[in-house]
């Protein structure tokens, strides 16, 4: 019992709250991908400009990170169309790995902003260690993943809402399923992509946000995790956002267990080699069943 | 005075010596990227991969990581491509007959796990320490000379890629490259097999790479974890190879020496700034390279020496 409690503690728990985190960056990915037909590579620094936003309201004014969250979403929205308008408009028309290489070089403005703006070091939201919360039976959680959790449940629901019920989420769905199709059915296909880089960009700060309230906050916490956003996506299916959400899930959790010592007293996989655990799912994916578990779309 | 002279005698023999390496990997990336369309975002691990052979197996022994087998540089060279090479060929294979953003997130993957073991396996190449004896060849004539006779190595180097890449690019394997690149349908219809083609590329593109990656590591006689970070070879490499031209060998050699030039020489304008603003320049530097790349793409896709077909072959 004893040793389940410290799995569940230690590993899993932390695990989904990690799952959560990709799984609203990997929604993005994959939206923006259903919509536009490109890999963003620029969405991790995207989730860092968010995270920066929040620490500057928190750090200025006093606030709790969770009242910034709000505002940091609003303005990683905002920064999502901008940059739409200004770098990847123009390639419409293009084949879609150019417009990669363009993801590329936003990629390296926005996080030399961020630099500039914010400098590089290390930043905390808050300081000082909060006791977890006890559950029932040994069971215990931290405060954060509580909220980290909850806050993407809620989103969650959000989003699905929006794109089953509402006209732009059904506008998003047909012109992910044909865009031509969209376009002759009256559908402003224009506008759609706008709502796409509002969502993406929103979610990826929240997803920003949380990775900064789970470890640290530095310029290059998005970059790093781009390869788990793409292995979650991939798995997921590229293109079907509730596939991303299962694939972010399922990446975070299987992170995280990976390091627990399933065999003798070693960790399985070691910590620093978390990410590598994403690339191996990744890559299975690839060989076995590209489309993802939820057939996503365009081989 | 004539300190003076040598000192600026020493710094142009340095931008000419990173030109060369520059070149080639700017090389490497035509090849996959000009000539096949391959989208290859993780440069840096293949450029990682050859450098950290090479100062392996040419370093004298040490306690602290695997060295000591003091190979003649000339030798570990062609490790280096081999090894650079080896690494990409289970990616090509897995990625090659997907659409390209596949190929692209898996060579993002594929560095991020060799920049994770350079960083963490001590054993291995000293971690985040790095290697700072890697020995590089004609140091024993001294200064200058010893840096002339490099950047003439260098440079050898560089044209012999170029001249194998330019007889590449008229060659029926260069015109099925292209062919596979612009209508890969079509060529797949006249019995090209897409996947080998594209493999092939793709695998000795990255060995170029790694080609690249060993000369950087004996010119600095050091290489450390930093050589993994992705600014200064894959964003570099890029814009390099799209403001030159990409498709056009001489297009990539002349973005790598442009790129380079600007790159270099804002730095030695930024070095006048005040020391709090020094630090902040670098990243003022890394912004005017990713606005540059994108304002190019917009407005000059073509590059400045744009892509020419081979010529026609009548009969």
């Amino acid at each position: 019992m004893e040793a389940l409690a410290d799995f569940v503690n230690l590993y899993f728990l932390p695990g989904v709250a990690v799952g959560c985190i990709y799984a609203l960056g990997a929604v993005g990915i994959s939206l923006i991908f259903a919509i536009l037909r490109f890999a963003h590579f620029a969405h991790g620094d995207v989730m860092t400009f968010g995270a920066y936003v929040a620490y500057s309201l928190v750090a200025s004014l006093g606030w709790s990170v969770y009242l910034a969250l709000p505002i940091a979403i609003i303005a990683a929205a905002f920064l999502g169309v901008a940059v739409d308008r200004l770098a990847y408009k123009p390639f419409r028309k293009s084949p879609g790995i150019i417009v990669v290489i363009a993801s590329f070089g936003v990629m390296l403005v926005v996080r030399s902003l961020i630099q500039l703006i914010w400098g590089v070091d290390v930043l905390n939201y808050e300081t000082g260690i909060r006791k977890p919360i006890e559950l029932f039976g040994g069971f215990r959680i931290a405060q954060k993943h509580i909220i980290i959790i909850l806050v993407s449940v809620i989103i969650a629901a959000g989003l699905h809402w929006f794109l089953s019920r509402s006209r732009m989420g059904k506008a998003m769905r047909a012109m992910s399923d044909d865009a031509d199709l969209a376009r002759i059915s009256g559908i402003d296909t224009e506008r759609v992509v706008r709502w796409t880089w509002l969502i993406g960009g929103g979610l990826a700060a929240a997803a920003g946000v949380f990775a900064g309230i789970n470890s640290k906050l530095h310029p290059s916490v998005g970059w790093d995790l781009l390869l788990p956003l793409f292995a979650a996506a991939i798995l997921g299916g590229i293109g079907k956002p509730y596939g991303a959400i299962v694939g972010g899930l399922a990446i975070g959790i299987a992170q995280e267990v990976a390091t627990y010592p399933w065999i003798a007293d070693m960790p399985l996989v070691p910590p620093a080699y978390k990410n590598a655990v994403a690339f191996f799912v990744m890559v299975c994916m690839l060989i076995w069943r590209p489309t993802g578990l939820f057939r996503g779309r365009v081989l | 005075m004539d300190q003076q002279f040598l000192g600026l005698f020493m710094y142009a023999l340095s931008l000419a010596t990173m030109f060369g390496i520059y070149g080639v990997l700017c090389l490497g990336l035509n090849l996959q990227w000009g000539f096949a369309g391959l989208f290859n975002a993780g440069i840096a691990g293949f450029f990682a991969v050859g450098a950290y052979t090479t100062a392996i197996l040419t370093s004298p022994e040490s306690p602290h990581y695997l060295g000591g087998f003091g190979w003649p540089p000339i030798l570990a060279m062609p490790v280096a491509m081999l090894l650079s090479g080896l690494i990409a060929w289970p990616v090509g294979r897995i990625c090659l007959g997907l659409k390209g953003d596949y190929l692209a997130m898996a060579t993002i993957g594929i560095s991020e796990i060799i920049r994770l073991v350079l960083k963490n396996e001590d054993w291995l190449a000293n971690g985040t320490m790095g290697i700072s004896t890697v020995p590089r060849p004609f140091e024993s004539l001294g200064q200058p000379w010893g840096n002339v006779a490099f950047l003439a190595f260098v440079l050898v180097v560089m044209l012999i890629v170029y001249v194998a890449l330019e007889r590449a690019w008229i060659s029926p394997w260069g015109r099925t490259m292209r062919a596979i690149r612009d209508n890969e349908l079509a060529a797949a219809a006249i019995g090209k097999d897409v996947v080998r083609f594209r493999l092939e590329a793709f695998v000795i593109g990255a060995a170029v790479m790694g080609l690249g990656g060993a000369l950087s590591a004996m010119y600095f006689k050091f290489i450390g974890a930093s050589a993994t970070e992705p600014l200064l070879t894959t964003f570099l490499v890029w814009v390099m190879l799209i403001i030159g031209g990409s498709g056009n060998n001489r297009g990539a050699l002349l973005g790598a020496g442009l790129v380079w030039f600007i790159w270099s020489g804002t730095e030695l304008l930024t070095n006048r700034l005040p020391a709090e603003w020094i630090t902040r320049s670098s990243y003022m530097r890394a912004l005017l390279i990713g606005v540059l790349l994108i304002v190019v793409l917009q407005r000059f896709a073509k590059g400045i020496l744009p892509e020419r077909p081979p010529r026609r072959i009548d009969r």
